[in-house]
């Protein structure tokens, strides 16, 4: 598992060393990013309990079957991900450069399917602003947190891709993660904090009341 | 550091949380009263305990990583818990 | 403490060193050496010093006078929010993790670096950034919503720079969050053979926990900077009553990250007199593990009372009072460590070089500010003293009076291993003596004005303060010189200076076993340690042994 002839940055004692002080790093990183979110899953939770009919009739105007194949697109990309940071461990390039792919690709397609329901979203005038047209403020409220917590996850879900993208070529290229596949594993961690977040998203945003 | 990296694991964890999912949706058209709210939250933990434990390999990890994890949910946990103490009572008596 | 001896002769300064291993530009501004990092933090926050302190020298100027004469309200207005943003994100929150932390803890734990040397010069960056936001805010016409940026009147109403001004907070928060991220990692991983956390100089383990503040706090500020600016930028946002939004949601996420901030601008400061009083008074610290406990329970306690500063918002009357019950608990850690600091210096070996008369200083005026600080959190008693200059004083003291005591103390202590020279010593005290007057001058008037009545953020003050007024400009006078002589004599000193050789306070330590300055990889060999910190009363029996030989 620990190559010892692996080499390792001149602060560290050791490979093992340096791979746990990664690890510990990204994980502590990941915790912030709970915070980030946290301030508005708080903004949402405050005003879906002050505005409970206007957000239930606000999450049947979103388009269920999207955000539900999104989520399961997310998540296969997260099985994905998980066998391509086993296939960096194992030191299978081919492997690893096809499932990063496949895993970029899957993020692709979740911001394709994102963009539809923003186009479609926008063009019925539920952007919240001056062409806001649907019930009264209540409901803008919850398309403004609508765009704004999908809008940040989407932002983050772009810069994986860019990073899988990346890596992907890199390994292709100049088998980069030979000697040193950490950085597969961070990747890793970064995109499955990713798929949680929507995981958390999807029910909040899609499924308030579809009984009614 | 063990790395959880059996196939069988990715490949159930995978259909688990894929059933979990059919799950959430399903239950969103049966009308639970408050316990929509509550069953769709659990489901949510459930699917991301699976993500956390299976596809991060914490399941394996060391002590310090299981700290790392818990003390970011406390913490927004904290933040919840008092912000809302405010918002909850101000229609308070 | 360490079994490996020193080979070094006392005060001849190594050939080579951090400082002259390299010389060009280059190399210190894409160096990834920590020492050399510190130093660079150490030059900005000193520019934004004075920054904040010329806003806080033309406030005092104005309130000279009853009327509004020198500047005009709105001026004032932009006054004291530079003042303030300046002084907490551009000085105070970096001031010690980033100069004394970046320099130390690695030296402290026996390493080589930090755990990513490329994130430590990243984080610098990420500071400058956001420097240069903030300072681009001030230039082109400033920002007037005072440093707490409360909605609506930051996300609609303010006229100025408030989204550059807050782009500034984002992305130096970031830098934060990096040294935060690196100081956690690096002393849980890098901590040399035999040094259990039991055995760390104290130093640490508030640099530690105002890390974990760091981590958990700062993004939440992030976001609700961001939230704030997307309010004002796009007319729309969950702050805006028109919208059905709740200004209040904004403070609770305000201060959750600010309550918590404050914390970070005190924990360095007792961890920097944790060090020196043990120094100074030839004493193991009383009570070591009661103060490490403290420590994180003051960084743990601290997330939980924010609401203190919302008593008069307009939040429930019920979380009101849980607030104000947790914000009493929270001194009770603060005061084991002044109990335990005295303790230490009863029947010690006390001499008063300018490091211990800073560390002395501290314990008094942080008593003084901490104990203030009980008033504010009994709710009664806020209503009244809520925005007036009690609250000023009161965080001026425990920020001033305390951390930035602690701060100088710790640069001075600090400064013959950073520099390789000592400073001239009477001048030094002369400085240290200044600038406790001049603070007590300025900022104890500032209790009686606000118990009296005098509000905050205000130019104009009814005429029956201006005796008081004018004896706190007078004290920010003195305080002012109290501070630019430490400018003068340590920068002499790096030219003129004796050198200091590897231990001039014969303190215990790692970063003592090393050379002054140090090389660049902080130890010829990695030391190993085999007892506890403040070990000062066994190098007082082994030098009593070795004379009675």
């Amino acid at each position: 598992m620990s190559d010892p002839a692996a080499t390792h940055a001149h602060q560290f004692d050791d490979a093992m060393q340096q791979r746990e002080a990664a690890t510990f790093g990204m994980w502590i990183f990941l915790a912030t990013e709970v915070l980030f979110f946290g301030g508005m899953f708080l903004g949402y939770t405050v005003y879906r309990f002050a505005y409970p009919e206007a957000f239930a009739e606000a999450s049947r105007h979103t388009l269920l079957s999207f955000g539900g194949t999104n989520v399961a697109v997310l998540l296969i990309s997260s099985a994905t991900m998980a066998f391509a940071v086993r296939a960096a461990r194992e030191r299978k390039r081919t492997a690893l450069v096809w499932l990063l792919l496949t895993t970029a690709a899957l993020g692709t397609l979740f911001l394709g399917i994102k963009g539809f329901e923003y186009a479609h979203e926008i063009s019925e005038h539920l952007l919240p602003g001056k062409s806001f047209q649907f019930g009264g403020a209540h409901a803008e409220m919850f398309f403004y947190l609508y765009f704004l917590m999908t809008g940040v996850h989407a932002l983050h879900v772009t810069i994986g891709v860019v990073l899988i993208a990346i890596f992907a070529f890199r390994a292709w290229r100049s088998d980069a993660f030979a000697q040193h596949d950490t950085p597969v594993d961070l990747l890793g961690l970064y995109w499955h904090f990713v798929d949680i977040v929507w995981v958390f998203l999807f029910p909040l945003i899609y499924l308030i009341d579809r009984h009614s | 550091m063990k790395l959880d990296a059996d196939s069988k694991t990715y490949l159930c964890t995978t259909a688990a949380l894929l059933a979990l999912l059919a799950l959430t949706i399903g239950a969103a058209f049966v009308n639970l009263g408050p316990f929509n709210t509550i069953a769709a939250m659990c489901i949510s933990i459930a699917k991301g305990l699976l993500i956390i434990l299976f596809f991060m390999h914490v399941r394996g990890s060391n002590h310090l990583i299981w700290v790392a994890v818990a003390t970011g949910f406390f913490w927004l946990g904290i933040m919840f818990a008092l912000s809302l103490s405010d918002f909850m009572t101000r229609g308070w008596k | 403490m360490i079994t490996e001896t020193r080979d070094l002769p006392m005060k001849v300064e190594p050939a080579t060193n951090y400082l002259n291993v390299e010389h060009s530009i280059r190399s210190w501004l894409l160096t990834t050496d920590h020492k050399r990092i510190g130093l660079l933090y150490m030059v900005s926050i000193t520019l934004f010093f004075f920054i904040g302190g010329a806003a806080a020298t033309l406030m005092r100027l104005e309130l000279l006078t009853p009327q509004g004469d020198l500047v005009t309200s709105a001026t004032y207005n932009k006054l004291f929010t530079i003042h303030g943003v300046v002084m907490v994100w551009f000085f105070l929150i970096p001031s010690i993790p980033t100069v004394l932390g970046n320099f130390l803890v690695p030296m402290m734990i026996g390493a080589r670096d930090v755990a990513f040397p490329r994130l430590n010069l990243a984080s610098w960056y990420l500071f400058m950034a956001g420097g240069a936001f903030a300072l681009f805010a001030i230039i082109t016409g400033g920002v007037d919503t005072g440093w707490t940026f409360y909605t609506p009147y930051s996300s609609t109403y303010a006229n100025g720079h408030v989204i550059a001004m807050a782009a500034g907070i984002f992305i130096a928060g970031f830098g934060s969050i990096a040294t935060g991220l690196n100081f956690i990692v690096t002393i849980h991983k890098m901590r040399a053979p035999g040094l259990t956390w039991f055995r760390l100089p104290l130093f640490i383990w508030t640099i530690y926990t105002t890390s974990i503040i760091f981590v958990l706090a700062t993004p939440v500020l992030a976001i609700t900077l961001a939230l704030m600016a997307l309010e004002r930028a796009f007319g729309v946002g969950i702050f805006n009553p028109a919208m059905g939004g709740d200004p209040l949601l904004f403070q609770h996420l305000f201060w959750f990250y600010s309550h918590p901030a404050v914390y970070i601008m005190i924990l360095p400061g007792m961890g920097v007199v944790s060090e020196l009083i043990p120094c100074f008074a030839r004493k193991r610290l009383f009570g070591y593990n009661f103060v490490a406990y403290a420590t994180v329970a003051i960084g743990v306690f601290g997330f939980l009372v924010w609401g203190h500063h919302m008593f008069v918002s307009s939040q429930s009357i019920y979380a009101g009072m849980i607030f104000s019950v947790l914000s009493f608990a929270v001194s009770i850690p603060s005061a084991i460590k002044v109990f335990n600091w005295t303790a230490t210096l009863y029947k010690g070996s006390i001499t008063f070089q300018t490091p211990m008369l800073y560390a002395l200083g501290f314990i008094g005026l942080f008593t003084i500010g901490g104990l203030t600080g009980l008033f504010l959190a009994s709710l009664a008693v806020d209503v009244p003293l809520h925005d007036t200059y009690f609250v000023i004083a009161h965080f001026h003291y425990i920020m001033v009076g305390g951390m930035v005591m602690g701060y100088l103390g710790g640069l001075h202590f600090w400064w013959p291993k950073i520099s390789g020279r000592l400073y001239c010593e009477w001048l030094a005290k002369l400085s240290a003596v200044t600038i406790f007057l001049g603070f007590n001058l300025t900022f104890f008037p500032q209790f009686i004005l606000g118990f009296l009545g005098m509000p905050r953020r205000y130019p104009v003050y009814a005429p029956e303060f201006q005796v008081l007024n004018v004896l706190s400009t007078s004290g920010a006078s003195i305080l002012a010189i109290g501070y630019l002589l430490p400018l003068a004599y340590l920068l002499w000193s790096l030219r003129y200076g004796k050198p200091a050789g590897a231990n001039p306070w014969q303190a215990t330590g790692l970063e003592w076993t090393t050379a002054s300055p140090p090389p660049r990889d902080n130890f010829e060999t990695t030391p190993v340690v085999t007892a506890g910190a403040y070990a000062y009363d066994a190098q007082l029996a082994e030098s009593e042994a070795a004379r009675h030989v």
